[in-house]
């Protein structure tokens, strides 16, 4: 099965193939290296940029006010700050043009801790991105919704968000891309790039078929009654892994995957709690104005008396980055264990 | 007076004229109509404002000469084929030469529902007009030099001779964003058919340009990205004329960059959050040209005055149907946030 880095380059294969994109831009995303996590390897409108952020968004721009359709990368998420006026422009581009000007690019960058990143490659983006209006932003925890996320935001008409958690960029999912080769090994050879010279390299793409994952739709990865679990990105599948355990344990946790966090599934997330009364949210971005904050927020507005317990929040700590060492990357952000140690707390609790 | 009885007059030769003009008489004749049509209307625009018809006037008064014959040697049309500009919150002149009515204008400072270019959402001089490739221009007096080179490259890989424009002013080049653009345009076997506009009017609010950057003129530093450059007279529209005809020839022909300085005037200051009164110590282009159009026969005092008081009276009409018109609904808020499948 493909990786999600993988099933990224698929789609954006798919996507200049047969959707009109006609620009994949960004530092070392054209070759020979084809992205720093290779997810634009051996694409045909691939190409490399100058070591500038802003440059990257601008072009980004002037190419969809240019009727083109772009996808512009950031290296990573932790470089995007600089651009932060120009990710407000984009937003409101179409509403103050009164609707004269509407934009259709997708900017991706990778986004997360969980490869030992350190200060600079390991800051989650999703509270800055969830604060600018006029974009759609997704995040998708599995390499089958990533193809599926990227062939919707492709065919938008408006700027997309596409957040790549990078924890799992390299994993492998258990659902196969539609047309792709079953087998890694088969997959890999014919478009994975090979080590050292790539000159006279070119990929050997499957017939691909499409598939999207419409933006907004959440999907329920786990069935429970006792306690709802929102997240999405690195900490999804940690979610996951502890529903599943703490099930054998007698605890029935729903666990959501929000996959676009605007404009989010409010009414699945609103349909779980009232069945179960009770809704943590994951995520690993700092928790001060954290976007899980909102969720609260709207639960606690809209859904307070179907409450059993407090909604709680488990995210990343206030501090200023996250630090190398393995202590300190795991004491900064969500972990397995204190994920499963939240849920069975909060299932737990009476009022 | 009407047109007829300008060209009338324009066109009877006084005897003491005898060298040739150095551009055709009509040419001549049309630009300082739209010049004075375009100061006229930023004139309106802050008599708006201090009437109360508006909440804030920025513009381009002082900036005609340069700022018409860029519109009237922009190629005009909607798609690659075409100029796109993106331009900076200076630029009436452009627009008006252009060819589009004031009235929109008047309807964005009024924020009238009526506001073609933002339906009231936002500052005078603001304009978008999707038909004529006038990208959306914003507050920030960087950003459109890094979004240019996108409409540029996707001009060069189209072909043809249309070409972007972007203008911006001399504070703004201090911003990452200018160096962007020179880096962008120029990069090797990938330049891009761009002329890079700097209306130097020597001014950042209150600050003197020469308090700040130490450049001897800013079209040096297209020097260092080979990229061809020349600082001119803004406030000569005929030497503006021809030095744009020159620099967009060579963007239109090579597909390559061209950074193009222009001295001009600020004359109202920067915008009415400080006073937006006339300066006496700047050159007033209009005035200059004025000058030399009596000396050498185009026009006549009294026709000019009748320009000017024709386009007063225009732009007041005009100011009066804005003022008439409905705000927007509080419920448009909501409209334009995302586009849909066409």
């Amino acid at each position: 099965m493909a990786s999600m880095a993988q099933a990224i380059r698929l789609a954006l294969h798919y996507a200049e193939e047969n959707l009109g994109v006609t620009d994949i831009f960004g530092e070392d995303v054209g070759p020979p290296l084809g992205g720093v996590f290779t997810t634009t390897q051996g694409l045909k409108t691939a190409w490399n940029t100058p070591l500038d952020e802003r440059g990257i968004v601008g072009m980004a721009i002037g190419l969809a006010l240019a009727g083109q359709r772009p996808v512009a990368e950031i290296q990573f998420c932790d470089y995007i700050f600089n651009t932060v006026d120009l990710l407000k422009l984009a937003g409101a581009t179409y509403w103050s043009s009164n609707g004269g000007w509407n934009l259709p690019m997708v900017l991706k960058t990778p986004v997360g801790s969980g490869i030992r990143g350190s200060m600079y490659h390991s800051h989650s983006f999703e509270s800055e991105a969830t604060h600018i209006p006029g974009w759609k932003i997704v995040i998708p925890s599995t390499p089958l919704d990533a193809y599926g996320l990227m062939l919707s935001a492709c065919q938008e008409e408006n700027p997309v968000m596409f957040l790549e958690p990078k924890a799992l960029l390299r994993i492998r999912g258990d659902e196969l891309i539609p047309g792709c080769p079953e087998d890694d090994r088969t997959l890999s050879k014919m478009i994975d790039a090979p080590l050292g010279d790539r000159s006279q390299w070119k990929p050997n793409w499957p017939k691909l078929e499409p598939y999207t994952v419409p933006i907004g739709s959440a999907k329920r990865v786990l069935s429970g009654t006792r306690i709802t679990v929102v997240s999405y990105g690195r900490t999804l599948p940690l979610c996951v892994k502890s529903a599943s355990a703490l099930a054998e344990q007698g605890i029935d946790a729903e666990v959501i995957d929000l996959r676009t966090l605007w404009p989010y599934d409010w009414e699945q997330i609103k349909a779980s709690i009232e069945k179960t009364g009770r809704v943590l949210f994951v995520n690993e971005d700092t928790e001060v104005t954290n976007f899980g904050e909102h969720l609260i927020r709207r639960t606690t507005d809209e859904l307070f008396y179907r409450l059993i317990a407090p909604p709680r929040l488990l995210a990343g700590k206030f501090v200023p980055g996250i630090g190398l060492a393995d202590n300190l990357e795991t004491a900064s952000v969500p972990q397995l264990g204190e994920i499963t140690e939240a849920i069975r707390s909060l299932a737990s609790e009476e009022p | 007076m009407n047109d007829s009885a300008t060209t009338s007059r324009a066109t009877r030769r006084p005897s003491s004229e005898s060298a040739p003009l150095p551009l055709d008489r009509g040419l001549l004749i049309q630009m300082h109509e739209l010049m004075v049509k375009a100061r006229a209307l930023e004139e309106r625009l802050i008599q708006m404002y201090r009437q109360g018809h508006g909440f804030f006037w920025i513009g381009g008064p002082g900036e005609e000469a340069f700022n018409v014959p860029l519109g009237l040697l922009m190629k005009k049309g909607e798609g690659l084929d075409y100029d796109y500009l993106h331009a900076h919150y200076r630029q009436s002149a452009t627009i008006l030469a252009l060819g589009e009515e004031p009235l929109g204008a008047l309807r964005q400072m009024r924020n009238a529902a009526t506001d073609p270019y933002s339906g009231g959402r936002n500052f005078a001089g603001h304009f978008s007009i999707k038909r004529w490739n006038v990208v959306p221009v914003s507050s920030p007096i960087e950003v459109q030099y890094v979004m240019a080179p996108g409409t540029a490259l996707a001009q060069k890989r189209h072909g043809g001779d249309g070409i972007t424009i972007v203008t911006g002013g001399d504070a703004g080049t201090a911003e990452g964003d200018f160096a962007s653009c020179l880096v962008w345009s120029s990069r090797p076997n990938n330049e891009l058919p761009i002329l890079i506009v700097v209306a130097n009017n020597q001014w950042g609010i209150s600050t003197p340009a020469c308090t700040q950057q130490g450049c001897k003129q800013i079209s040096d530093r297209g020097k260092a990205f080979n990229i061809r450059s020349k600082t001119i007279d803004g406030n000569n529209p005929i030497a503006s004329y021809q030095e744009l005809q020159q620099a967009m020839a060579y963007v239109r022909q090579e597909r390559k960059p061209f950074l193009l300085e222009a001295l001009v005037s600020r004359l109202y200051g920067h915008s009415s959050a400080s006073g937006a009164n006339l300066v006496s110590n700047e050159v007033d282009c209009i005035a200059e040209y004025e000058r030399w159009l009596e000396a050498n026969g185009v026009l006549g005092r009294a026709q000019m005055e009748a320009v000017r008081a024709k386009w007063n009276q225009e732009m007041a009409e005009a100011a009066r149907i804005a003022r008439e018109e409905p705000q927007p609904g509080p419920e448009t808020i909501w409209n334009f946030i995302y586009a849909e499948k066409k």
